[in-house]
C-alpha cells in the first residue's frame, strides 16, 4: 500500500469499543474475491464512520462493528485490513 | 396483459422479506430446488382484483447484484432472466429496512435500474420509529421514481396497500424492458446514503434497543451463560414436549397396524404393509415431534435475531477446527436430531463450511442412539459408584457424546484440510435487531420443514423401508425352517458376519445391523426380534432382552457394538435429509462412506483393547 502516511491511522482490530472512527483505506489486496465484495456490501468505504461494539468472548474475536446504520461482525482478522482514523 | 404474471419479491438479507411474504402469500406456499444448486425455491399465490392469479416468488436475500454466494447468484440470475426453471419476472417487489436505508437502498438502485416494473416496500418503520427515526416515503418515492409504501411486515401492516399498489401496476399497460444501465457499486452507494439521508424527517438519538440487549447477551462472560441457558431449556423441552405426541404416534401406528392386519387376509402383501411399510415409516416418524419442536426452536432464535448472535459467541471455538460461528446451532441440534440439524445448516452461507457441518452432523449423538446405549450399558456396565453422586453407567453414556463430539471436531478437521480445502468467507454478517416474530410465521415455517422432510425424506423412507422388508421376507420359510436362515436378508446378515467378525460381532448383531439402517432404535427390537424367534428353541422365551444379552455377548462385544453406534451413519432420515440438501448422491454416499468406516476402525480398535485387556 503506498498510501499518504498518517501517524493517528491504526487498525480497526485496535480499536477500542465505543470509540467512533472513519474508515481512512481498506487494504482490499490482502482479501480474497469474496471477502472483499462482502465487506463493500456492508459498506466498508473510505470515509464511513465506524465503532466497534462487541469483542467475542473467546480471543477477544470476532468483533461486532456499526458500520452507518448497520451492525456486522467480522473476524478480527478481517478487521486487520481496515485502516482508521479516531474522531476525537 | 400477462394472464399469470410472477412477481419476484427481492431484497437485502435481514429487511423482512420472507415475512413479507408470508403475509402476501398466507400458508400457500411451494417449497422446490432451483435445478442444479442448494438453493430453496420459494413461491406462492395471490389473486388480483380482476381474478388474475399471480404467482409470486421469494427470492434469497443479497445486498448486491455481484454475488459473493451461491443464494445470491440464483438472485441475480432470476432477475436478469438467466436462471435455469425460472421465468423472467414481470414485476419487482424490492424489501427494504427503514432504520438501514443507507446500505439496503445500494441494492434497491440497482433493482430500479433493471427496467422492471417496481413497487419498494419500506419495512419495518416501526423499529425505525423505535430507534427515534422518522421517514418520508414521499421524498423516497420521488427520489427513487417508483411507488414506495411503508410496512410492517411482522404485524401485517400496510400489506392491503401493498397489493393494491400491487394489483395498479400489473394492470397497467407496460412497454417491455428497457435496456439495462449498470451503475457501479461505489456510485451506487453513494446515491443511497443521500436519498437515505434526504429521507430523513427527524432523528432522535436513543440508545438503541439492540445495543442495550447486546451488551448483556453478547457481553464476554454473561453471554456464553445465557446462551448455555438458553441451549439447556431448548433440549429439556425437546424432549419433555415430544414425549405425549410421540406416544400418540405410536398409538396411532399400532392401531392402524391392527386394523390392516384385521382387514387384510394373511399373506405376503399385508406382511409388506404391515411389517414393511408401517412398521418402517412408523418407526421413523415417531420422531417427528422431536424435529419439530426443535425446529419451532432454530425458527424463534433466527426470527428474534438470536441465532447470529450464538454464532458471534460461538466462531472463535469453531473456527479453531475450520468452522463457522454459524455451524453451532446446526450441530447443537443434531444431537436431538440431525435432520432438523442437516436442514439448518441452509443459514450458512459458505458452501464449503455449509457441506463440512453437514457431514460431521451425523457423529452428534441424536436420540435415536439412546434406546441402544441405554439397553446396552443396562446390561453389562455395572451400576457402581466411581466417586461421589457418579456413576459408571453415567460416566460411559457421558464417554459415548464425548467421542461424538470429539469425533465431528476432528472429521471437520480432517476435511477442512483434505476434500473441502480452502479458506472459506470466513465470518462476516449482520447482526440485525431483535424483534418478536409473528407466531404464525413461526408456524409456516414449521409446516414448511415438516413438509420437505415428510415429502423428500418420506418417500425414500417408504421405499427403503419396503425394500428392508422385502429382503427379510423373501423367500418365505418352509415348515421347520428359520426366516431369518432363509431370507436374503439372512444372507446378508451372514455376509455381515463375515465382515465383521474381526471386531467381535456375533450373528446376532450382524443380523440387526441391515434392519436398523432405518432408524438406530430399530437395533434393539430387530435383536429381540431374532431371540423371540429363536425363543421356541432354548425355553428362555420369558426372559428379559438385557439378560438374554449378558448370557450371549462378551463385555468386549458389547463396547464394541457401543463404539460401532457412536458412529455408524444408520439412518435412512439422515442420508435422504443429505442428499435434499446437497443436491445429488456424491455427498451422501461419501458421509455414509467415511462414517462406516469410522464406525469398523473404532468398534474394532475398542474390542481388540477390551480382549487385550482380557474383558
Amino acid at each position: 500500500m503506498n498510501a499518504p502516511f498518517q501517524p493517528d491511522v491504526i487498525s480497526l482490530d485496535l480499536l477500542k469499543v465505543g470509540t467512533k472512527a472513519r474508515v481512512a483505506t481498506v487494504d482490499w489486496a490482502v482479501l480474497d474475491e469474496g471477502e472483499a465484495c462482502r465487506l463493500r456490501h456492508f459498506g466498508f468505504d473510505e470515509g464511513v464512520t465506524v465503532e466497534p461494539l462487541h469483542l467475542g468472548p473467546f480471543g477477544r474475536d470476532p468483533i461486532a462493528i456499526r458500520v452507518g446504520r448497520m451492525t456486522v461482525a467480522i473476524r478480527r482478522r478481517h478487521a486487520g485490513a481496515i485502516h482508521v482514523l479516531p474522531i476525537r | 396483459m400477462n394472464p399469470h404474471p410472477l412477481v419476484a419479491v427481492a431484497g437485502s438479507p435481514n429487511a423482512g422479506k420472507s415475512a413479507l411474504f408470508n403475509a402476501l402469500t398466507g400458508a400457500r406456499q411451494k417449497v422446490g430446488n432451483y435445478p442444479g444448486v442448494t438453493v430453496e425455491r420459494h413461491s406462492g399465490k395471490l389473486t388480483l382484483a380482476d381474478g388474475r392469479p399471480v404467482e409470486l416468488v421469494d427470492l434469497p436475500g443479497a445486498y448486491s447484484l455481484d454475488p459473493a454466494s451461491p443464494d445470491e447468484a440464483v438472485t441475480r440470475d432470476v432477475l436478469l432472466g438467466r436462471q435455469k426453471g425460472e421465468r423472467h419476472p414481470d414485476a419487482l417487489v424490492i424489501v427494504v429496512d427503514a432504520s438501514n436505508l443507507d446500505n439496503h437502498l445500494r441494492f434497491c438502485l440497482q433493482l430500479i435500474e433493471l427496467g422492471l416494473p417496481t413497487i419498494v416496500a419500506l419495512n419495518m418503520v416501526d423499529l425505525a420509529k423505535r430507534d427515534g427515526l422518522e421517514l418520508d416515503p414521499k421524498t423516497l418515492e420521488r427520489e427513487l421514481g417508483v411507488p414506495v409504501i411503508e410496512t410492517v411486515a411482522v404485524r401485517r401492516r400496510g400489506i392491503t396497500e401493498l397489493q393494491a399498489a400491487l394489483d395498479d401496476m400489473l394492470s397497467a399497460p407496460f412497454c417491455g424492458v428497457h435496456e439495462h444501465v449498470k451503475s457501479d457499486l461505489i456510485h451506487l452507494q453513494r446515491r443511497a446514503r443521500e436519498i437515505a439521508t434526504a429521507a430523513v424527517i427527524s432523528e432522535t438519538p436513543v440508545r438503541r434497543w439492540t445495543h442495550r440487549l447486546d451488551s448483556v447477551l453478547l457481553h464476554p462472560a454473561l453471554g456464553p451463560v445465557i446462551l448455555a441457558v438458553i441451549m439447556f431449556v431448548m433440549f429439556q423441552a425437546v424432549f419433555a414436549w415430544s414425549e405425549t405426541p410421540k406416544s400418540w404416534i405410536e398409538d396411532g401406528v399400532a392401531a392402524l397396524s391392527n386394523g390392516v392386519t384385521g382387514a387384510l387376509p394373511p399373506g405376503l402383501l399385508r406382511s409388506m404393509i404391515v411389517d414393511g411399510a408401517i412398521a418402517g415409516v412408523g418407526a421413523v416418524i415417531t420422531f417427528l415431534p422431536q424435529i419439530l419442536i426443535l425446529f419451532f426452536f432454530i425458527l424463534l432464535l433466527e426470527g428474534t435475531g438470536y441465532m447470529v448472535r450464538a454464532a458471534f459467541l460461538m466462531d472463535r471455538l469453531m473456527h479453531g477446527v475450520g468452522l463457522s460461528g454459524r455451524a453451532f446451532i446446526p450441530l447443537l441440534s443434531s444431537f436431538a436430531c440431525a435432520v432438523p440439524g442437516i436442514m439448518a445448516t441452509r443459514t450458512i452461507d459458505d458452501p464449503k463450511d455449509r457441506l463440512t457441518t453437514i457431514l460431521v452432523a451425523p457423529l452428534m449423538t441424536c436420540s435415536a442412539r439412546l434406546p441402544v446405549y441405554t439397553l446396552i450399558i443396562a446390561a453389562f456396565i455395572p451400576n457402581t459408584r466411581v466417586a461421589w453422586g457418579v456413576g459408571l453407567q453415567g460416566l460411559v453414556m457421558f464417554g459415548l457424546y464425548i467421542t461424538g463430539i470429539t469425533g465431528a471436531l476432528l472429521a471437520a478437521y480432517v476435511l477442512r484440510r483434505g476434500v473441502l480445502k480452502g479458506s472459506g468467507s470466513g465470518f462476516m454478517m449482520e447482526l440485525p435487531k431483535y424483534q418478536w416474530p409473528l407466531l404464525k410465521d413461526v408456524v409456516i415455517g414449521i409446516l414448511t420443514r415438516a413438509q420437505i422432510f415428510l415429502k423428500r425424506a418420506g418417500t425414500i423412507i417408504l421405499g427403503t423401508t419396503i425394500v428392508l422388508w422385502a429382503l427379510a421376507s423373501v423367500p418365505q420359510a418352509g415348515p421347520g425352517q428359520k426366516q431369518s436362515d432363509v431370507s436374503i436378508a439372512g444372507k446378508i446378515g451372514r455376509g455381515i458376519e463375515t465382515v465383521v467378525k474381526p471386531i467381535g460381532f456375533n450373528r446376532d448383531i450382524s443380523m440387526a445391523l441391515l434392519p436398523a439402517m432405518a432408524a438406530r432404535e430399530v437395533a434393539v427390537s430387530a435383536i429381540a426380534t431374532v431371540y423371540s424367534i429363536d425363543s421356541a428353541d432354548d425355553q428362555g422365551g420369558a426372559m428379559k432382552l438385557q439378560d438374554r444379552l449378558q448370557h450371549r455377548w462378551s463385555l468386549a462385544t458389547a463396547l464394541a457394538f457401543l463404539a460401532w453406534f457412536v458412529f455408524a451413519p444408520q439412518c435412512i432420515s439422515t442420508i435422504a435429509v443429505t442428499r435434499r440438501e446437497t443436491n445429488g448422491w456424491k455427498w451422501p454416499l461419501f458421509m455414509v462412506s467415511y462414517l462406516f468406516v469410522l464406525a469398523y476402525a473404532f468398534a474394532g480398535l475398542t474390542y481388540w483393547t477390551a480382549v487385550a485387556l482380557g474383558l
